[in-house]
């Protein structure tokens, strides 16, 4: 024993990583993998298009929703098409919380001195800035449907698909954590976030619905962040409420998904973490 | 069983200055619902040692895993890594360790260099000393030609060997390893123990080490043998083996009927105390082929095999625990 003791191992190491070093690791993580797989990246961008394209048309004739100076369906769902591009992405990056932890991946994150904050931090922000990125890039074809770039209407644009992202995420990142199959979490999507999406006034608007479903629409908390987005494209377009007030629920929705997230990755427990 | 408890706390406080242990269990307990599966296990991992934790399926080695590597929090006792109670200090315990798991943890859409960096930023390396450091590790593990490549265009036994780099990419004081061996081949496994010795021998790492098979236990310098959750021997195979008087002489019969009837006959007329594992009659005693002889001559025709042989592991863990090492878990399941 005592001459083991004179080979023992190298000092005491007790530094920490912190919060942002590890956090940015899985950032990066998210990134790289998701423009790696060219499949997802075609999925995530051409799927929002086509519904786009073909359920505005369709619906262009039958259905004339007032929206603002294009007057045509298919500009009112064009900030539509943009929160669906998020939910997508969204719901894709966070299904991959559910592969991390199948695969082992996630095991190893868990295992290192890395404050669980960080983590949450890490898949969130990665989740969320390609859901952003890919809302952003379909901005492209907003002057096909008469939406006029000013800097302003471009920064707020930017500011609300920034905020729907990083709540929606957030949010599958809360209803990811504890399950470990994908189809249990396709029947979440299905049965919660597509809904979500439906009722947000992305196809047809809150003034037009009727009662028991305008009351949800008002409770949905996605309602405020696409009408936000309609807000900041559409500038004289009729919207329930006022963008500040939209961008503040929306702020607020960001911040309790995101506790939520926190909340439940904190939970300590004496079963198998993973 | 209490006599086996080693005093985990004999490496920490005593002379106040001496290293912690590198791993101190304390009264460790754990259960699933009502299921016991960690039955108040204490002792201790000695600095610079390859240690095993031995047991068949359902024994409590994978559940003894998580609670080390911080997964789980054990429902009763402390366990220490370092002088750091993994309960209460989670984040300095895992500092102190590497991990690698018996599955894989490598993403396959990153490179193995990509990996290595990614596990360096989680354990707060970062800059020229991370890159050191994965060269370093892959230097080690052979695979330094390999660093671009993606995950998945390696083979399984390449792959465990980026693992276990990842594992010592924040040079860890101890290395935990949930059955390494799985899925490798033989010159694999012989190549992995070669390491683990390397790294005991230069670098001073602990290495706790589980499995279920004998022929891996052999390698280690000490185990801890584990049933049901309870810790049933504890020493260097060589001393477990030793323990056990002399051969071991199995005589195999028709029925269990037969060996109990044997057992007994046998007892009388040569004052020896045999014991019964299904059709076999089991012994052990010092020079046990000179009994041999005897015992076919007095039973004619109720002997169908005879085998005679120095103890093996199987052997303690039969001497221990009364039941053949697979019998338990295989009635379990």
């Amino acid at each position: 024993m005592a001459t083991l003791a004179a080979t023992a191992p190298r000092g005491v190491r007790t530094e920490s990583p912190g919060i942002w070093l590890p956090a940015y690791s899985l950032w990066l993580r998210e990134i790289v993998r998701f423009y790696r797989q060219k499949a997802r990246v075609a999925g995530v961008i051409v799927s929002p298009l086509i519904f786009w394209v073909v359920l505005g048309a369709g619906f262009a004739h039958s259905f004339n929703a007032g929206s603002g100076t294009s007057g045509h369906y298919l500009g009112y769902f064009f900030p539509g098409s943009v929160a669906m591009i998020v939910l997508f992405t969204a719901i894709f990056s966070m299904m991959s919380l559910i592969q991390d932890r199948n695969e082992g991946f996630l095991l190893s994150v868990l295992a290192a001195p890395v404050s669980r904050s960080s983590i949450v931090l890490g898949k969130v922000l990665g989740g969320a800035t390609l859901a952003a990125v890919q809302g952003i890039i379909f901005l492209v074809f907003g002057p096909l449907v008469g939406v006029h770039f000013t800097p302003a209407a471009i920064g707020m644009s930017i500011l609300a698909i920034v905020m729907i992202s990083f709540e929606l995420t957030a949010l599958g990142f809360a209803i990811a954590w504890p399950m470990d199959s994908t189809q249990a979490f396709h029947a979440i999507v299905n049965l919660l976030l597509i809904p979500l999406w439906l009722l947000s006034g992305a196809l047809f608007p809150l003034s037009g619905a009727a009662g028991w479903m305008r009351f949800c629409m008002m409770l949905n908390p996605l309602t405020y962040g696409v009408e936000a987005l309609r807000g900041s494209l559409y500038p004289d377009a009729p919207t329930e409420f006022s963008l500040p007030v939209n961008l503040a629920v929306t702020a607020v929705f960001c911040l309790l998904t995101f506790v939520a997230a926190w909340a439940i990755v904190n939970r300590r427990t004496n079963r198998p973490s993973a | 069983m209490a006599t086996l408890s080693e005093h985990p706390a004999a490496g920490i406080g005593s002379e106040g200055t001496r290293e912690p242990m590198p791993i101190a269990l304390d009264g460790v307990s754990h259960n699933y619902g009502d299921r016991l599966a960690l039955d108040n296990l204490s002792f201790a991992v000695q600095p610079a040692e390859i240690f095993g934790l031995l047991g068949p399926n359902g024994s409590g080695k994978t559940t003894l895993f998580r609670i080390l590597s911080t997964l789980m929090v054990p429902t009763g006792g402390s366990a220490r890594i370092q002088g750091f109670d993994v309960a209460r200090e989670p984040n300095r315990a895992r500092q102190q360790t590497g991990i690698v798991f018996q599955a894989r943890s490598l993403d396959l859409k990153l490179t193995v260099l990509e990996n290595l960096k990614h596990q360096g930023h989680l354990y707060g390396l970062r800059g020229e000393n991370l890159k050191r450091r994965s060269d370093e590790v892959l230097r080690r593990v052979g695979l330094s030609d390999r660093a671009k490549d993606f995950v998945e265009t390696l083979s399984g036994g390449m792959q465990r060997r980026v693992e276990l780099a990842k594992g010592l990419i924040h040079s860890p004081a101890v290395l935990l390893l949930d059955e390494p061996s799985t899925g490798l081949d033989p010159g694999a496994r012989r190549d992995m123990w070669q390491y683990l010795r390397t790294l005991r021998d230069q670098e001073g790492v602990s290495i706790l080490v589980t499995t279920h098979l004998m022929e891996e236990a052999e390698h280690c310098d000490r185990l801890a043998i584990l049933n049901q959750g309870k810790l049933v021997a504890l020493g260097s195979p060589a001393q477990l083996k030793s323990a056990i008087g002399g051969d071991v002489v199995l005589f195999e019969t028709a029925s269990p009927e037969a060996a109990r009837s044997l057992v007994e006959r046998m007892g009388d007329r040569f004052g020896v105390q045999p014991s019964v594992l299904g059709n076999t009659v089991r012994l052990e005693l010092p020079e046990g082929h000179r009994l041999v002889t005897a015992v076919v001559e007095a039973f004619p025709g109720e002997i169908d095999g005879i085998s005679v042989a120095r103890p093996t592991l199987e052997d303690v863990f039969i001497q221990r625990t009364g039941h053949r090492f697979w019998a338990d878990a295989r009635e379990k399941e």
